[in-house]
């Protein structure tokens, strides 16, 4: 039986090969673990096609934009140096889900790719609650084709130079064209009218015609002035530039709302690295071991395998010459692994650090881990000791106030918490990224856009970038920008501010 | 279930728009660089395209990011001697280029490397020569080897019967057959007409009936027998042979070889040649180049020999544009060539020669060429062959002068005879 059921025994890859490859780790993952995927849609490339799909950030089709090029030009330049060799797949979260593999990989290669992007990647795009809130994968596609050609339909009503800086501008606020939050759906209209309708009556019941002959107190049209507007701060900077920037044309609307949209559908990617890396790994290497031990593929493909897997999933320590961070692939495997291991053989540590899943199945529980979680809350969920001590965590305190760098907690007893606390603080993108949000607009004065900037542990704006963002906001918003940076304390400073106001 | 698609054979260049607007959009910077980096350097790769550097600032795209400062909680990995409580140093230099040791691996501040990238042969000539033009360009008349080739030029009734146009031919039939059996269909649908009410009348005209019967078969009969299709239906795909315009252009290299022009004198000759060469094969399909050399004779030579064989020896520089008026006048005539001669010398001359240069010039060389260029690749002085130039660049605009002093010049002066003049 065993020989019989060989896949390959070469490293040259057929089709037909592929197929029976997917067929067999399909099988594996939809009946053995329960893996529940999109449609896969798996699309062999070339070397330079790679590179083509790499500077459009992945994205099948892209608008036209110089930045790809920019992207293209770089990604050539290192690949053509050796300096950096592509990524083997790229998957697209979209249904059906589509996966990129090389040409020159070999048949192994394919085989891990395969089970890494279409079903690991792909079953994470189809449960995790962040891709299921806020991006739609069956919507994708179209969309992006939709935003591709009304691009070049601008391009061509108002001239490429236009677009191309108007989507400058956009690019530059991307990351702040996103909404972190669910949105009450919008009321409907007989609900709005109800509203509407209720309002209106109190406003009659409470009308008395004697106040209007009182003279107004010059404190109130000053209390007028000083209500801002929004009344709360925003946080979706894009949209709030869609919504009420005084001077955009209709096409520039759109123009933002096609780069908000996109930056949304890219939103849960940034915040689902590690474990959306991690879930990948985890299996693939589950999966290849699994065909592995049902006589599918043969000790040399293995030990290929376990090659090319340590490769991927090896941490440098941070004192080493290439060290870069914490690698997301190795950190996100092992975290998974040590879920599964919790669950199969927990030890007294175990269960006193996760009482709640020490002991019991494997399969849902990382089922659940995967699908309820996104990295900060993943990491201050399940990171446990064990992990902790493999990677040899630390914690360095670097704090301006102080002369030296404080090791402020080890993979100890008394260093758990705070490590894990830290870490799950380092991918929160909450606090990687500066708090910036739309504080005021003087509507009845200059019609000034003020943003405010929450100082999250003092840490201060880069400097020159954000002269360069604020021109980019001023160019959407088309009057004066200000962005003003509020401490710990409450204490308001301006930062800066375009067009720079220094002749004052 | 998993669809496999081999996207292998299609299109590679996805990007090439991208890369386009990129380098439009950098251009200033790239020709910058482009400049620079022709300045002082060998030419003789230039037609392989070039490495472009580019600060990384230039082309950043901002975002808002936390900058160096505050208070920040790092995580690292493989602690081997650290306990809690461990005060170390802080890391030096390095700005926020989280290079190496426990620098802050946050994504504060990314490294200002020079932003490297290759263009193409042709994207590079394209910046090399931008805004250069050829003085007097007039395409000269067709080459007499006329090339031809055959364009669609409508339908014809005659021709090749694997030419022949089945829609159209069809279309033509379908017309003829409609237009021919007229007369009979009308008549026809008359007949018929009749009949079926004769036929229905109480006591039917058997007479009447029988010829109408008649009449209908005969105009079927009729209007069967217009053919379906023929001969004259036929139309052709037709095609016509048009003249293909060739431009052709020679070029002339003249360079002093005598014992004066030395190894460095040269090379910044063979560096202006290059150029020159490169941008005429910009603007001509074709190009031929005839290397003259001369010291007190001239001699007609290949590259080659042309400028790696030395000779030594007084200078005529009369004896290099006879033989350039020779081989003009016997084989590139001015109705199929455009002559464009580059002569290089350090502007010795047996001054008794001169004058007659001049003379060679205006009667037998400048009235045939679109564009004489002269370079002097001397530091000192002018000698008399400069003056008598002066004279002929007096009398005709095409002719130019210039003088080279080193590597540094060429391009410029390249540069500024060629600038595109708005007239």
């Amino acid at each position: 039986m065993s020989s019989s059921r060989l896949i390959s025994e070469s490293s040259e890859w057929t089709f037909s090969m592929l197929e029976r490859y997917n067929e067999v780790i399909g099988q594996i993952a939809g009946n053995d673990f329960g893996l529940d995927t999109y449609p896969n849609q798996i699309e062999i490339i070339t070397a330079e096609q790679m590179m083509d799909a790499y500077s459009s950030v992945g994205m099948p089709l892209g608008y036209k934009h110089w930045s790809y090029g920019k992207q293209f030009v770089l990604t050539e330049k290192n690949y053509r140096r050796g300096q950096m060799g592509l990524a083997y797949e790229i998957v697209i979260n979209s249904d059906p889900c589509i996966a990129y593999l090389m040409e020159e990989n070999t048949a192994m290669m394919q085989a891990l790719v395969i089970a890494h992007a279409a079903y690991g990647h792909n079953s994470f795009f189809k449960g995790n609650y962040l891709f299921r809130t806020w991006t739609s994968a069956d919507a994708i596609i179209d969309y992006l084709l939709f935003a591709r050609n009304y691009v070049a339909e601008c391009e061509e009503r108002h001239g490429e130079e236009a677009v191309e800086l108007f989507l400058d501008s956009c690019h530059a606020l991307m990351n702040y064209g996103v909404d972190r939050y669910k949105h009450p759906a919008p009321l409907s209209l007989s609900e709005e009218k109800q509203r509407q309708h209720e309002r209106e009556e109190y406003l009659q019941s409470q009308i008395n015609d004697l106040w209007r002959t009182i003279p107004t107190k010059p404190a109130e049209t000053a209390a007028e002035e000083a209500r801002r507007y929004p009344t709360e701060p925003q946080e979706n900077l894009l949209y709030f530039i869609e919504k009420n920037a005084p001077l955009l044309e209709p096409w520039q609307r759109e123009l933002v709302r096609i780069v908000r949209k996109i930056a949304q559908y890219f939103y849960p990617q940034r915040q689902t690295q590690v474990m959306n890396e991690g879930w990948a790994t985890f299996w693939h290497y589950t999966l290849i071991n699994r065909l592995y031990d049902q006589g599918y593929v043969n000790d040399g493909f293995i030990m290929e395998f376990l090659q090319s897997h340590t490769s991927v999933v090896h941490q440098l320590p941070f004192d080493h010459p290439y060290y870069s961070g914490i690698n997301p692939y190795a950190l996100g495997f092992a975290m998974y692994s040590d879920i599964q291991r919790i669950c199969q053989a927990p030890t007294a540590e175990d269960r006193h650090w996760f009482p709640d899943i020490a002991g019991q199945d494997w399969l849902k529980v990382l089922d659940f881990a995967m699908r309820n979680f996104k990295d900060e809350s993943f990491i201050a969920q399940y990171l446990s000791p064990k992990v902790m001590r493999d990677f040899k965590l630390f914690a360095v305190l670097d704090d301006d106030a102080q002369d030296e760098l404080e090791i402020t907690a080890i993979h100890d007893d008394t260093g758990y918490r705070r490590l894990r606390l830290a870490l799950a603080d380092q991918y929160n993108l909450g606090s990687r990224e500066p708090n910036i949000q739309v504080w005021n607009v003087a509507y009845r004065k200059d019609r000034s856009l003020t943003l405010r900037h929450t100082r999250y542990h003092r840490r201060p704006l880069h400097s020159d970038s954000t002269q360069e963002v604020l021109k980019h906001l001023h160019r959407l918003w088309g009057f004066a920008v200000r962005l003003e940076a509020v401490d710990e304390n409450g204490q308001v400073e301006l930062v800066a501010e375009c067009p720079s106001n220094n002749g004052k | 279930m998993a669809t496999f698609i081999d996207r292998r054979l299609d299109g590679k260049n996805k990007s090439s728009v991208n890369r386009q607007r990129f380098i439009r959009r950098f251009k200033n910077q790239i020709k910058k660089a482009v400049t620079e980096s022709m300045n002082g350097r060998s030419i003789t790769d230039i037609d392989n395209g070039e490495k472009i550097n580019i600060p990384a600032r230039d082309l950043s795209e901002p975002v808002f990011g936390h900058g160096p400062g505050g208070r920040r909680e790092a995580i690292h990995p493989g602690n081997k001697e650290f306990v809690s409580g461990d005060r170390v140093a802080r890391p030096q230099g390095g700005g926020g280029s989280g290079g190496s040791g426990q620098g802050q691996a946050s994504d504060s501040g990314e490294g200002e490397d020079d932003f490297v990238f290759e263009l193409s042969r042709e994207e590079f000539l394209e910046l090399f020569f931008e805004d250069l033009e050829l003085p007097n360009l007039v395409r000269t008349q067709l080459a007499k080897a006329t090339e031809f080739k055959s364009v669609r030029a409508g339908f014809s009734s005659a021709g090749n019967p694997a030419n022949i146009d089945i829609v159209r031919s069809l279309k033509g039939a379908m017309a003829r057959r409609m237009a021919l059996a007229a007369p009979y269909t009308r008549r026809l649908h008359e007949a018929e007409a009749e009949l079926e009410r004769l036929l229905t009348e109480t006591p039917v005209d058997e007479i009447r009936t029988r010829e109408l019967i008649e009449e209908v078969e005969h105009l079927r009969a009729r209007a069967r027998a217009v053919p379906f299709i023929d001969t004259f239906d036929l139309r052709y795909a037709n095609r016509v042979m048009q003249p293909k315009p060739t431009t052709q252009a020679v070029m002339f290299c003249i360079m002093d070889v005598s014992g004066s022009m030395d190894r460095a004198r040269k090379d910044l000759a063979k560096r202006f040649f290059t150029l020159l060469y490169l941008f005429l094969k910009r603007n001509y399909e074709k190009i031929e180049v005839v290397f003259i050399r001369h010291h007190t004779v001239a001699k007609e030579v290949d590259e080659q020999e042309f400028f790696y064989s030395r000779e030594t020896g007084g200078t005529v520089v009369s004896s290099a544009l006879q033989l350039t008026a020779d081989v003009m006048r016997e084989r590139y005539p001015v109705s199929s060539w455009n002559i464009y001669v580059a002569q290089a010398s350090d502007g010795d001359n047996w001054h008794h020669d001169s004058p007659a240069c001049r003379d060679i010039l205006l009667q037998r060389i400048i009235p045939f060429v679109r564009y004489y260029a002269y370079i002097e690749i001397t530091p000192d002085r002018h000698q008399s062959l400069w003056e008598a130039y002066e004279e002929v660049k007096a009398a005709h605009p095409h002719f130019a002068m210039r003088q080279i002093d080193g590597p540094a010049d060429i391009y410029p002066v390249f540069r500024d005879l060629f600038r595109k003049r708005v007239s």
